[in-house]
């Protein structure tokens, strides 16, 4: 109450002194180091889908060869999927699209899924996950060769009414202890693959999306 | 404001104030990354540079921050330190960034760093406010170090994980499997395993300096700064 006013503003501007310096030192850090994490970022990318889709098959900029696609049908819980296109000499190799599994154990499962022209699974890999450590992270390639076994893999092989884990009658196997998390990756993969069947042409004729991608994970 | 022992910063901060472990602050992070070494020490690391920088920064700024904007000024101080070391580590320790992700900017949350400005950087001179710094962040990082073993051993059977990510491709010869087709050990894997363990090592630190017959004057300083952090 007895404070005087021009002590107050003393103070704020010792404040915005300190903000200014932080805020000076913040942007010369980043000025430094924006490309090299945009290269990082890239990289990891490129790595990714490396595993779905080997680059050897493809010729294109994959990571500029990009769109958006929503379709609440195929792709529950309002997610935006990211699709890539893969060409070779222009002519269509494969899509690799990068969706979510949203009935897991423990929230999304981030899925990155290749299709190739004639609707063959190039690859499923999981790029992230909250499943149980033990149980449902057998999902990951590095915990057990569970999700290699779509690769090969196509609408009508096995036949629709077995796209589900062994439980549930189905062709793939669930992971001791844990059936959630594979039923819910298979069913996600099978909705991809019926996204992709139904609008294969669509997918790689629209034109690509500029910008940057809305995440890696 | 007399002349400091930097031994006593060093005991200070490694065993008889150990954060971690003594005086329980930060540990949101050090029970939530300590599944693998690899992770406490990265964690460890990120957190002893911004403990170093905020201390000097803090120590620099002291003769010219008034007690009435010292809090809000320390914050900005963490802050900023703390950006720009995820920035660096999103640019050249990538996947060590991604594996660790949001505990790196959680960092400004830890108050034992904002303790440690408060409690010691703004009343002494920079250099021994860095060495403080460096102390604290040391007995920081053996706590995370000794849990994050004590998890994977008993979890993974392994040791040294993922060292790739933080030494590159030179780091894959550290790793060690300790036991052979183990089957894991969930428990110490899960967040329970995480409390349970930080438990046992509070316990062996306080059991080992209770075997110390040396009489000590009285360890009141560590129930302050716990008082006045809670």
């Amino acid at each position: 109450m007895t404070e005087r006013p021009d002590r107050i503003w003393r103070s704020a501007l010792l404040l915005a002194v300190v903000a200014v310096i932080g805020t000076a030192t913040l942007s010369g850090v980043h000025e430094l180091t924006a490309e090299r994490i945009a290269e990082q970022e890239r990289r990891v990318v490129l790595e990714q889908l490396e595993q779905v889709l080997p680059a050897a098959r493809y010729d294109n900029a994959l990571l500029t060869d990009r769109i958006t696609v929503t379709d609440t049908a195929y792709f529950p819980g309002g997610q935006t999927v990211t699709v890539y296109r893969a060409r070779r000499a222009g002519e269509p190799v494969a899509l690799i699209l990068r969706h979510r599994a949203v009935n897991g154990y423990n929230g999304d499962i981030r899925l990155l899924t290749g299709v190739d022209v004639d609707g063959r699974i190039t690859g499923v890999r999981v790029t992230g996950h909250g499943e149980t450590p033990g149980l449902g992270d057998g999902i990951e390639v590095g915990k057990s060769d569970w999700i290699l076994g779509f690769t090969g893999r196509a609408l009508g092989d096995p036949p629709e009414d077995r796209w589900a884990v062994r439980r549930d009658g189905g062709a793939f196997d669930q992971l001791t202890g844990a059936t959630i998390t594979p039923r819910a990756v298979v069913g996600a993969v099978h909705a991809a693959l019926r996204y992709v069947e139904r609008n294969r042409a669509r997918l790689f004729t629209r034109p690509a999306e500029t910008g940057a991608e809305s995440s890696t994970r | 404001m007399s002349s400091v022992s930097y031994r006593k910063i060093f005991r200070d901060g490694v065993w008889q104030q150990n954060t971690g472990l003594v005086v329980l602050l930060g540990l949101c992070p050090l029970l939530a990354v300590t599944g693998t070494v690899v992770n406490a020490i990265g964690l460890g690391l990120a957190t002893t540079l911004t403990l170093v920088f905020s201390n000097l920064a803090v120590s620099l700024s002291r003769g010219l921050l008034r007690p009435e904007i010292r809090i809000p000024a320390y914050v900005l101080i963490i802050a900023s330190v703390v950006t720009v070391i995820q920035l660096l580590m999103q640019a050249w320790l990538h996947d060590l960034y991604r594996v660790l992700g949001i505990f790196i900017p959680l960092i400004v949350t830890n108050c034992a760093i904002i303790g440690r400005a408060e409690a010691f950087a703004s009343r002494h001179a920079p250099l021994p406010a860095a060495v403080d710094g460096l102390a604290t962040g040391l007995g920081f990082c053996i706590a995370l170090i000794a849990l994050g073993a004590l998890r994977e051993i008993l979890g993974h059977g392994t040791l040294f994980s993922q060292a790739h990510l933080m030494f590159g491709e030179l780091g894959r010869v550290l790793q060690l499997t300790l036991v052979p087709e183990y089957r894991g050990f969930l428990l110490a894997i899960l967040p329970p395993g995480a409390f349970i363990g930080l438990g046992l090592l509070v316990a062996a630190r306080q059991w080992l300096d209770s075997r110390k017959p040396r009489p000590r004057p009285a360890a009141a300083p560590a129930e302050a700064q716990r008082e006045a952090a809670a």
